[in-house]
């Protein structure tokens, strides 16, 4: 399904649409607030922005130093390709430790990857610990935001989902209640496994160490119970430096939920004793999308969701709208690198109205690549170009309001417009909106009466 | 009228020029006024936005040369849009052999509103409109243009339209719960995502009514040909007037 299906779907419970809208803005706001109380933050965004730009201008060079240094530290390092290489890497490792249970934590890479049907496949149970993640993982569906992944949910949901799942009370909604239901039955996964996985949100070439930010602590706490550590990690989520991370660390927790700092950032560097640590370097369309001049930038994103949260549309549609692993802004310039065809709606997904750009933390200019999608979309007539163009031939060309587009118009420049166009009152315009009542004559004419 | 005053040439936009004549009248009147010489170039089209939004900004190749031949000749070129004069200094596909005359474009084309205060760097004008006003902030014209400070970004709030209408007698300015969110016109947006773009503009009118506006102003006809299209399908009490219709108003 298109994106505007999807969405005129999510619309159609209002209620519930209208809800997720306030409680994404409600986040937005908060994040406006605690970011004005840094007097710097443009200036932090622009050195953020500037960092980045480097390590994407420099990336060979930085990957190379940061496999040299983790090496040295004791860390295994991999390199995929593909997720394809990327799952089969995870898997012979599991294999090698005969490990038919891990846990999970912080990895939108891994959703990406689809790692967690691959694994099943395979006999390995994998369980999710981040609570938002649980529960998506429970009702068998992908997150719908890559901050707060359940965000799609009313706590009624959550609670009928546990009283089902994990046997508590029966209507009882109580998000303390909730939680401490979950946490009682992580523990007992936490305890079994043998190896977690979790995300990477920087490595450091220069120290080779890395980091991984979490509000609930359970990266921490299923590497410090395991034996192995897998941390899988976009290439593109280098610094060069660790003093660079008091300008993302800051950053991040502020534009992803208003906080002003996550609760844990966690550093790893070597294993302890006895212990291995692999980091899987991945590609997966990555170095594509670094080839794309328009498009390398949007490979600067530090995954903060605040695109998201801003976004008139993602409010009003929900992620799943996007039918894609990143949803909102930033996924509608991610993912037609990864299939266009597939995602040909996404870029048109957009007013382009710019907040997206003026809200990210790393200064992407999100809703410029938008527009260079679209004309991209158009030259190879994506499926929705096709169903785009066919509207902009038939429906619109027709209205007054869109006499405008008319081809003829644009190309050749014609001299005086027409007049004569005819309002169809079942156009999609006039579905539910009215057309302004047409004037007696139009300003040009006026003007030549009046003026000339 | 100031003699020797810069030549000052009028972009009207070819959905105001053809819908609402009034708003084109009401930008020259007010120029005028201001003492401005002005011109209504004969021959203008329509920017090529639309098209380019689209995703067939290679086909306004012809569109671009036409305009930038047509205004080449004047000192400023005045739009009473936002969005139209971000597409013509942002997104014009570069023209062979005029691109000198594209770069003077570039720099010499303004939104109404900015020609005012930064051009003719008028700080406020003397006049009256008792009414209630909501502004509905054009995203191009804020995040595109800068003509107000956005809610997302550090820095020190403004607003040039807001300091011009302010300044009138009896005018109430109204304080919108969400100052700048899109209304969700956005082009062909509002047709291919026709369900999100009516949700859009009545949430942001359920703002305004909830905030008691009375007037619905702002600097681009477009947005406010969507949102008035669903206020009166709805028969909501609210009217509509382009900034322009306003400040022409009040200066008489
Ligand atoms: S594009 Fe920017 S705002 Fe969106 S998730 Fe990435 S870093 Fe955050």
């Amino acid at each position: 399904m298109t994106h505007p299906e999807n969405a005129a779907e999510f619309l159609k419970d209002s209620q519930k649409s209208k809800w997720h809208d306030e409680t994404l803005w409600f986040v937005r706001d908060k994040r406006d607030k605690v970011s004005k109380g840094i007097p710097e933050w443009e200036q932090l965004r622009e050195l953020a922005s500037g960092i980045k730009d480097n390590v994407l201008a420099n990336l060979a060079n930085y990957l190379e130093e940061f496999e040299r240094n983790t090496t040295k530290n004791g860390i295994i390092v991999h390199w995929a390709a593909d997720s394809e290489e990327h799952n089969r890497l995870v898997l012979e490792i599991l294999q090698q430790q005969n490990c038919t249970a891990v846990v999970k934590s912080k990895s939108i890479l891994t959703e990406e990857c689809h790692l967690n049907p691959y694994l099943e496949k395979h006999g390995v149970e994998v369980v999710d610990t981040d609570l938002g993640e649980r529960i998506v993982q429970f009702l068998n569906q992908p997150p719908s935001h890559i901050v707060l992944p359940a965000i799609h949910l009313k706590k009624g949901e959550i609670s009928e989902l546990f009283h089902e799942k994990l046997h508590t009370e029966k209507g009882n909604e109580d998000p303390a209640y909730l939680t401490q239901a979950a946490r009682v039955h992580l523990r007992e996964k936490f305890f079994a496994a043998k190896v977690a996985i979790t995300g990477v949100n920087f490595g450091i070439a220069e120290t080779g160490e890395f980091v991984v930010c979490t509000n609930e602590g359970n990266a921490d706490m299923g590497v410090h119970l395991a034996q192995v550590h897998i941390a899988c990690m976009g290439i593109e989520k280098i610094l060069p430096r660790r003093k660079d991370l008091g300008v993302f660390l800051r950053l991040l927790a502020r534009s992803a939920t208003g906080q002003p700092i996550t609760n844990y950032n966690s550093h790893f560097r070597s294993p302890s004793t006895g212990k291995e640590i692999h980091i899987i370097l991945v590609d997966n369309g990555r170095t594509a999308q670094l080839a794309r001049e328009k498009f390398r930038n949007s490979l600067k994103c530090i995954r903060c969701g605040a695109c998201m949260n801003t976004c008139p549309i993602y409010r009003r549609s929900g992620g799943f709208s996007y039918n894609s692993t990143v949803p909102g802004p930033i996924g509608s310039i991610l993912s037609p690198g990864l299939d266009l065809k597939k995602h040909s709606s996404l870029p048109f997904a957009s007013t382009l109205c710019g907040s997206c750009t003026d809200v990210c933390p790393v200064k992407i200019n999100i809703h410029e690549q938008l527009y260079e999608w679209r004309q991209e979309v158009t030259k190879t007539q994506g499926e929705f170009a096709k169903g785009l163009s066919m509207k902009l031939a038939n429906g619109i060309f027709k209205s007054p309001l869109a006499y405008k587009i008319s081809g003829s118009l644009m190309r050749n420049a014609v001299k005086s417009l027409p007049n004569s166009l005819i309002y169809h009152p079942l156009n999609t315009w006039g579905k539910n909106r009215n057309l302004p009542d047409p004037p007696k004559e139009s300003f040009q004419q006026w003007y030549r009466k009046n003026r000339s | 009228m100031k003699t020797n005053s810069p030549s000052v040439a009028l972009f009207i936009p070819c959905y105001v020029d053809q819908f609402y004549p009034q708003v084109g009248i009401a930008t020259l009147e007010l120029l005028e006024k201001l003492g401005c010489q002005v011109t209504y170039p004969s021959g203008q089209t329509c920017c090529g936005q639309p098209l380019a939004n689209a995703g067939y900004a290679r086909d306004t190749v012809g569109t671009a040369r036409h305009f930038i031949e047509t205004f080449n000749d004047y000192d400023y070129v005045v739009c009473p849009s936002g969005s139209c004069t971000l597409h013509v200094k942002e997104h014009f596909p570069t023209i062979a052999g005029l691109e000198k005359e594209q770069e003077a474009l570039e720099h010499k084309i303004y939104e109404l509103i900015e020609f005012i205060t930064d051009v003719l760097k008028i700080e406020k004008l003397e006049g009256k409109f008792p009414h209630r006003v909501g502004f509905h902030s054009s995203c191009h014209g804020q995040r595109g243009l800068h003509l107000s400070s956005g809610s997302e970004l550090n820095q020190p709030p403004y607003n040039k339209a807001r300091k011009l209408l302010e300044n009138l007698a009896g005018l109430e300015w109204v304080e919108l719960s969400r100052t700048d969110e899109c209304c969700g016109f956005g082009g062909t947006f509002a047709v291919t995502e026709e369900a999100l773009s009516i949700q859009m503009g009545k949430d942001r009118l359920a703002d305004h009514l909830e905030h008691k506006t009375e007037i619905l102003t702002g600097g681009d006809m477009s947005c406010i040909m969507h949102l008035q299209g669903i206020a009166t399908r709805s028969k909501q009490e609210l009217k509509f007037l382009h900034l322009a219709e306003i400040l022409n108003q009040a200066l008489s």
